[in-house]
C-alpha cells in the first residue's frame, strides 16, 4: 500500500518495464500504446467527422432551423427513394397503360400483355399466395393445387378473377363464394355407424378397395344425404364447390380415416378476398398467372 | 476499521430477511388477488423461491457455525460456488434450447408439438437468448465478479448476507423470466422481454449488486483499482441505466403482468436497441473484458501487456458505445441523422474494441507455448480471435450500405454467434475451468483430455455454425434484392426460406456440438468439485488447503 511496495520491474521475456503494481499476483507492462493501433483510431475518427459533414448527421444545432444538418452531399434517403420509385413507375407505365384496359382475354392472346402478367403474377403469387398454395401453386394438405386440371369452383379466366376477388367462404365479403357442408357427426346429424358405411362408399366410388355389404347400405343415405351438392353420380357439383369424389384427386386426403374425418367433422376452409388488399391490376394478372399454371380452362 | 465492518456486516441477514418479508407479504396480497392466471402462476413461483431463501438465512441464522460468519480474514468463495454451479446449469438449459430452436427452424414440421403451445419457436426463442446471456453470462459475471474483487482488492466482499441476496435474487429473476415466457408473458422488446414486476425485482437486485462491489473496493487493500473492477463497475452501473430507462412502463393493473410502454413508436425503437446495443456492449463485452482482464494474465503468469492501451481502450470504448445503438434501425422510420451518427460511432468504435483483444492476446509474449499444452488457456485466446473478429465485423455490418445487404438476413444470427458462442462462450468455460479447481482447492481438472475434446468439438461446431449463417444470410439478402427484366421481385418470400434448408442443417449441427461440448465441460467441472480423477488430492495439496481461503499477505 506505500510507496515501498511500488517496485518497477523489468520484464524479462519483452525487456519492458512495469508499472510497479500487483493485484494478487498480476503485473502490468508500461508499454506505449500500439502505433498501428492509435493511427487507425485517430483514423477512423477523421473518417467519422467528415462523414458527419457530408451527410445528414448533427440534431439541435443553433444554425439548423430544420432540425438537424443536412451534410455538404445534401443526400436524402427520402428523396432517393421517392426518384427511385418514380423511375420504376415509368418504367413500367408503357406495358403497364395497355395492361390496365385490357381484357383477360386479350391479355392471354398478345404475346407481350401475357409476358407482363406472367412477371407481375409470378411475383405477387409468390408473396401472397404461395404461403398456402405453395410455390408455383403445387397445392398442400388442405390447399388445392393450382397446377392442375382439377377445380372446386371455377377454372376459367374470369371464374378464377372472381374466386380471387370474393375469396371463398370470406365472411367479410358478401360475394364469396359460398357453401356448407354438414359436420354430420360432431352435430350428430348421422351415427357413426353409418358414416363408417358412408366412408366405405366413398372408397368405393373412387375406384378403392371397399367392403361390399357398407356400400350398399350407404347408396340411399348418399343418395339423400350427399348427392345434393356431390351429384348422384358422386362426380361433384362446382356451383356448390363440392369435390369430384370419384377420382384420385383428394384435397384433404383419400385414406379411409380421412375420409371418415371428413364426413364427420365437415372441412369448409376458407380463402380470403383480396380485392381489399391488391388493386385490379394485380387480381387481373394473379388470374392470367393461375389460369396458364397447368390446368386453366 | 474491521470491527466496524464486521458490526455492519453482522446484522445483514436481518435486513436480507425483511426486505425478502416484505416482499413475500406483497406477493400473497398479488397471488390472493391476481387478475390473470399466469400472474398467479408468477407469484407462487416467486413466494416458492423467495421463501426458500428466507428459509434458508433463518435455518442458517440457528446454526451455531454462523456465529464466525463473514470473518474479514477470509474471502467470502461459497457464494462464488453457487454462482459458478448456477452458470453452468443454465449454460446447459440455454444452449439446449437453443439446438432445440434451431431443429424447429430446420423441420418445422417434426419439432411442431401441437399439445404443447408453449413449445412454441416464439415462446422458446426468447427463452434461448434470456438463458444464454443473462442466466448462463450474468452467472458468470455475478461469480467471477466476487472472485475478481476480492482478491484484486485483497478484502473480503462487503454486506455480509447482501451478496447472497443478489445470487439468489439473481436466480429467482431468472425463474420468473424464463417461465413468464413460457406462459406468454412478454412485453416484446428484444432481451428485454420481461414484464414490469421481473423488472422491478432485477433493478432491487442489481442496485444491491451495485452496492456490494462499490462496498468492496471501498474497503480494498490495495492502493489502486484494478482494470478488471474498472470494466465490472462499468457492466454494473451501465446495465442498471440501461435496464431502468428501456423497461420504463406503466403497468395496467398492479396485480396483472401487463403492462405499457412509456414510449411509443420510433422513440420505443431507438430506446430499445440503444439499451440493445449496449446491452451487447455492456454486458457481453465490459463484463466479459473484465474477466478476460483477469484470468488470463492469472493462467499465462505473465503480466498485462499495456497498462496504457487498457486506460486508453476503457475510456473510448465505454464513451463510444453507448451512441452506437442507431446502427440497429438503418433504413427504417429513425431519421436519417441518427442512423448517420450511428454508423460513424460504430466505425470509431473500431480501435476501442480491438484495444482489448490486443492486450489480452500480447500478455501472452513470452508464454505463446503454454497454448500447446494448456488447453484452457487457449479456450480463452481463442476467444479473443472471435472476439475481435466479431467487433471488426459489427462496425463493418454498421455501414449502411453493407447493412442493406445484411439486415434482417441470418448474417446477424451469424455475427452474433460468433460473438456469443466464440467470445463470450470461451472466455466464460476459460474462467469456469479456472476457478473450480481453484475454489475447491484441487490440484487440476478431473481430465485435461476431457478439456481438449471440449475446445475441439465446440470449434468445429462454431465454424460449422457461423459459416452456414454467413452462407444463408447472404444468399437470401440478394434473393431479397433481386429483381426481374419488369423490376418485379425474382423470388418469393418463401423460396428464399427453402434455400436456407441446407445451411440450417448445418447450423443445428454445430449447435449440437456446441452443446456437447458444454455437456463435457459440465461433467469436468463437477467430477473436479468432487475431486475424482486428476483433481484427487494429494497429501501436500491438502496442507497447502488450509491456508489457501484466507487473504493474501500484504506484499
Amino acid at each position: 500500500m506505500t510507496d515501498a511496495n511500488h517496485k518497477v520491474e523489468v520484464d524479462e521475456a519483452t525487456g519492458t518495464e512495469t508499472t510497479g503494481h500487483s493485484w494478487d499476483g498480476i503485473k502490468e507492462l508500461n508499454t506505449p500504446l500500439p502505433r498501428w493501433w492509435l493511427y487507425i483510431f485517430y483514423a477512423s475518427i477523421v473518417f467519422a467527422v467528415i462523414w458527419m459533414v457530408l451527410m445528414p448527421a448533427l440534431p439541435a444545432l443553433p444554425f439548423t432551423n430544420s432540425g438537424h444538418t443536412r451534410g455538404l452531399l445534401g443526400q436524402s434517403d427520402r428523396v432517393e427513394v421517392m426518384a427511385e420509385v418514380n423511375r420504376l413507375k415509368a418504367e413500367r407505365s408503357a406495358q403497364a397503360g395497355a395492361f390496365v384496359d385490357a381484357s383477360l382475354e386479350q391479355i392471354e392472346t398478345d404475346r407481350n400483355l401475357q409476358q407482363f402478367a406472367l412477371a407481375l403474377g409470378e411475383s405477387l403469387f409468390g408473396d401472397n399466395c404461395a404461403t398456402c398454395h405453395g410455390a408455383g401453386g403445387r397445392g398442400a394438405k388442405g390447399y388445392p393445387s393450382l397446377a392442375d386440371d382439377v377445380w372446386l369452383w371455377d377454372g376459367t379466366l374470369e371464374g378464377i378473377e372472381t374466386t380471387l376477388q370474393h375469396g371463398i367462404r370470406h365472411e367479410e365479403d358478401d360475394d364469396t363464394r359460398n357453401s356448407a357442408m354438414p359436420s354430420f357427426g360432431k352435430d350428430g346429424l348421422l351415427p357413426r355407424e353409418t358414416i363408417n358405411d358412408l366412408t366405405e362408399y366413398v372408397l368405393h366410388v373412387s375406384g378403392q378397395d371397399a367392403e361390399e355389404d357398407a356400400v350398399a347400405r350407404a347408396e340411399p343415405v348418399f343418395q339423400q344425404e350427399c348427392s345434393i351438392c356431390h351429384g348422384e353420380d358422386a362426380k361433384g357439383m362446382r356451383s356448390e364447390g363440392a369435390p369430384n369424389l370419384t377420382d384420385a384427386e383428394w384435397l384433404y386426403g383419400g385414406d379411409r380415416a380421412t375420409i371418415f374425418e371428413t364426413i364427420y367433422n365437415a372441412r369448409n376452409s376458407h380463402m380470403p378476398a383480396w380485392s381489399d388488399r391488391l388493386d385490379a391490376t394485380s387480381i387481373k394478372a394473379l388470374a392470367v398467372y393461375v389460369h396458364t399454371l397447368g390446368g386453366g380452362e | 476499521m474491521n470491527q466496524t465492518i464486521k458490526r455492519t456486516d453482522s446484522t445483514s441477514p436481518l435486513s436480507v430477511g425483511a426486505l425478502l418479508t416484505v416482499f413475500l407479504l406483497l406477493t400473497i396480497f398479488i397471488a390472493a388477488n391476481a387478475a390473470d392466471k399466469a400472474m398467479e402462476i408468477q407469484a407462487y413461483t416467486f413466494l416458492a423461491l423467495a421463501g426458500a431463501f428466507l428459509i434458508g438465512i433463518c435455518l442458517w441464522g440457528a446454526d451455531q457455525n454462523s456465529k464466525d460468519a463473514f470473518d474479514e480474514t477470509e474471502y467470502d468463495d461459497k457464494v462464488v460456488k453457487v454462482g459458478v454451479a448456477m452458470s453452468t446449469f443454465w449454460g446447459l438449459a440455454g444452449l439446449l434450447v437453443g439446438v432445440i430452436i434451431a431443429l424447429q427452424l430446420t423441420w418445422p414440421n417434426i419439432f411442431y408439438f401441437a399439445d404443447f403451445g408453449f413449445t412454441n419457436f416464439g415462446r422458446l426463442r426468447p427463452l434461448h437468448t434470456s438463458a444464454v446471456i443473462f442466466a448462463f453470462g450474468g452467472n458468470v459475471l455475478l461469480a467471477s465478479s466476487f472472485y475478481v474483487v476480492q482478491r484484486t482488492c485483497r478484502t473480503r466482499l462487503a454486506g455480509g448476507m447482501w451478496p447472497w441476496f443478489v445470487v439468489w435474487g439473481y436466480q429467482i429473476f431468472i425463474a420468473l423470466a424464463g417461465t413468464g415466457y413460457l406462459l406468454g408473458i412478454t412485453q416484446s422488446k428484444e432481451y428485454a422481454e420481461p414484464e414490469w414486476y421481473v423488472d422491478l425485482w432485477l433493478t432491487i437486485v442489481w442496485v444491491v449488486y451495485l452496492l456490494v462491489f462499490l462496498g468492496t473496493i471501498w474497503k480494498r487493500k490495495e492502493k489502486h483499482i484494478y482494470v478488471a473492477n474498472w470494466f465490472f463497475l462499468a457492466f454494473i452501473v451501465t446495465i442498471a441505466m440501461l435496464h431502468i430507462v428501456n423497461n420504463l412502463s406503466i403497468p395496467v393493473t398492479l396485480t396483472g403482468s401487463k403492462s405499457v410502454q412509456l414510449f411509443a413508436g420510433v422513440q420505443d425503437a431507438m430506446t430499445q436497441w440503444w439499451y440493445g446495443h449496449n446491452a451487447v456492449g455492456f454486458f457481453l463485452t465490459a463484463g466479459f473484458l473484465a474477466i478476460m482482464y483477469y484470468f488470463i494474465p492469472k493462467r499465462a503468469d505473465r503480466p498485462v501487456y499495456s497498462y496504457r492501451l487498457s486506460i486508453v481502450h476503457f475510456w473510448s470504448l465505454i464513451f463510444i458505445y453507448i451512441w452506437a445503438g442507431p446502427h440497429h434501425l438503418h433504413y427504417t422510420a429513425l431519421p436519417q441523422w441518427a442512423q448517420t451518427l450511428g454508423m460513424t460511432f460504430s466505425i470509431m468504435l473500431w480501435m476501442p474494441s480491438w484495444g482489448g483483444m490486443i492486450n489480452g492476446l500480447m500478455t501472452l509474449s513470452g508464454a505463446w507455448d503454454k497454448l500447446r499444452t494448456d488447453p484452457v488457456l487457449r479456450m480463452m485466446i481463442v476467444s479473443l480471435a472471435f472476439y475481435g473478429m466479431s467487433t471488426f465485423e459489427g462496425p463493418m455490418m454498421s455501414v449502411r450500405a453493407v447493412n442493406a445487404l445484411s439486415h434482417y438476413t441470418e448474417w446477424g444470427i451469424g455475427h452474433v454467434h460468433s460473438g456469443s458462442l466464440g467470445w463470450v462462450g470461451y472466455i466464460s468455460f476459460g474462467a469456469l475451468y479456472c476457478l473450480v479447481p481453484w475454489l475447491y482447492k484441487r490440484p487440476a481438472l478431473f481430465s485435461r483430455s476431457l478439456v481438449e475434446w471440449h475446445f475441439w468439438i465446440s470449434t468445429i461446431g462454431i465454424v460449422f455454425y457461423i459459416c452456414s449463417m454467413y452462407f444463408a444470410g447472404i444468399t437470401e439478402g440478394l434473393m431479397w434484392r433481386a429483381y426481374n427484366e419488369f423490376g418485379f421481385l425474382e423470388y418469393s418470400f418463401v423460396e428464399t426460406v427453402e434455400a436456407k434448408h441446407i445451411a440450417y442443417m448445418i447450423r443445428a449441427l454445430g449447435g449440437l456440438m456446441y452443446f456437447a461440448g458444454a455437456v463435457m465441460m459440465a461433467i469436468n467441472l463437477t467430477m473436479t468439485a468432487l475431486g475424482k480423477g486428476e483433481a484427487r488430492d494429494s497429501e501436500a495439496a491438502e496442507k497447502s488447503k488450509q491456508a489457501a481461503g484466507s487473504l493474501q499477505p500484504a506484499e
